[in-house]
């Protein structure tokens, strides 16, 4: 990637879409897998990764010229999580349902490996602006992910969105809102992205 | 010590609530290294070692130098240090003293650092306020169940390969379509009632 010519619009599509952390990337498959359960867990878990992810970008890229190349990841760890537990020490006291649903899964994202990944291959080569944005970028595809398939499974599973019933008298479906739910609608939904992006690039095959 | 607890814990940790079916622990690795079902049981190994002994020291650190000091709020960073180091440590002492072990489980064990069963079973002993011998029970039983689940599933992908699937879901998709299979399976340990 070039670093003067930080391309905004095309870094946006692309970690929405082809390069989607959760969905292409296959990065950060356990906390989709839990709190995918309801769409506000899900955006929730999102939000939270998003903010670590901003501010552990933008500190990793200030710092990569003093990181000794050798321990450059125990140091990310590090940075990593100080930042989870400042983000998990707000979340309890601020939305102490949402501390409750996630549960362990927000200390856990100290090990979520698109933190880590995106600390690696790009904060610790770019500058801080751009890293930020990188951050932002990577979040916004996470939480996408992870509220799409949150809605999927919400709306299956008990008729409702956002914990407001859409089709009265649905059956609660118990399979999807349970464990083994979670493993079919994730691939489900990757495998509805990979044919949409196969399709779009058959499409634009011509031109290349 | 009661018996029944420990056999309550194992089965329960093995079974019930087994780490990749029923809690979402170490999904990555799951799906990485799930091609051949040898390479599933050395990673599967490694984690057993590494959890076992890093749950043992993270509940000593946690208990006699966390709590006195009324620190609990660094539990994420301490013990993901401590992980990290011990990995490093191990990685260590097998080079030099067991080579054969290391060439074993060698190039497994950089990848558990950022193995969330790890630091997720960490945790969750101190959470549900284990004591150090049902905590290292917790993390054995928990270890295994997940090689348990992680070999179960490399056998059935290694004859996925020859079946047929749409060319979407090749690949990833139609494994997570597995697994959910096997979870629905493990998820009728789900009603089983243990007399603790």
């Amino acid at each position: 990637m070039n670093e003067n010519k930080f391309d905004i619009k095309k870094h946006f599509f692309s970690s929405l879409f082809d390069q989607n952390p959760i969905l292409v990337q296959l990065l950060g498959t356990c906390p989709t897998l839990a709190t995918s359960k309801t769409m506000i867990d899900g955006i929730g878990m999102g939000l939270s990764a998003t903010a670590v992810l901003i501010l552990s970008n933008l500190l990793i890229s200030l710092l990569r010229k003093f990181i000794p190349k050798q321990v450059r990841i125990a140091a990310y760890i590090v940075i990593i999580s100080g930042f989870v537990t400042a983000v998990e020490l707000l979340i309890k006291a601020y939305l102490p349902s949402l501390n409750e649903s996630l549960g362990i899964f927000i200390p856990l994202i100290v090990v979520n490996c698109i933190i880590l990944a995106r600390a690696e291959a790009f904060a610790s080569k770019n500058k801080p602006i751009p890293s930020m944005i990188d951050g932002l970028f990577m979040g916004i595809g996470f939480t996408f992910a992870l509220g799409l398939l949150g809605m999927i499974r919400e709306f299956l599973g008990t008729g409702a969105l956002l914990g407001k019933t859409i089709i009265k008298g649905y059956p609660e479906n118990g399979f999807i809102t349970g464990n083994a739910g979670a493993f079919l609608a994730l691939g489900c939904l990757i495998a509805a992205v990979s044919f949409i992006l196969s399709v779009a690039k058959n499409k634009k095959g011509g031109n290349k | 010590m009661n018996v029944g607890v420990i056999i309550g814990i194992i089965i329960s940790s093995v079974l019930i609530e087994n780490y990749v079916f029923s809690r979402f622990l170490g999904i990555c690795p799951f799906l990485g290294l799930s091609e051949k079902p040898s390479t599933a049981f050395g990673m599967g190994c490694a984690v057993t070692f590494v959890m076992t002994l890093s749950t043992a020291i993270t509940w000593l650190i946690y208990t006699h130098v966390l709590v006195p000091f009324e620190l609990e709020y660094l539990k994420t960073i301490a013990f993901i240090l401590v992980i990290a180091s011990l990995v490093q440590l191990i990685e260590m002492f097998l080079k030099k003293s067991v080579p054969s072990l290391y060439s074993a489980l060698g190039i497994y064990l950089p990848l558990i650092t950022t193995n969330c069963a790890i630091l997720g079973s960490a945790l969750l002993c101190v959470q549900n306020g284990y004591n150090l011998i049902e905590s290292v029970i917790f993390s054995f039983g928990s270890a295994v169940g997940w090689t348990l689940a992680i070999v179960i599933f490399a056998g059935v992908r290694a004859r996925i390969v020859f079946a047929e699937t749409p060319k979407c879901f090749k690949g990833t998709p139609i494994a997570l379509v597995t697994a959910s299979l096997i979870a629905l399976a493990f998820s009728g340990f789900s009603g089983v009632e243990l007399p603790l």
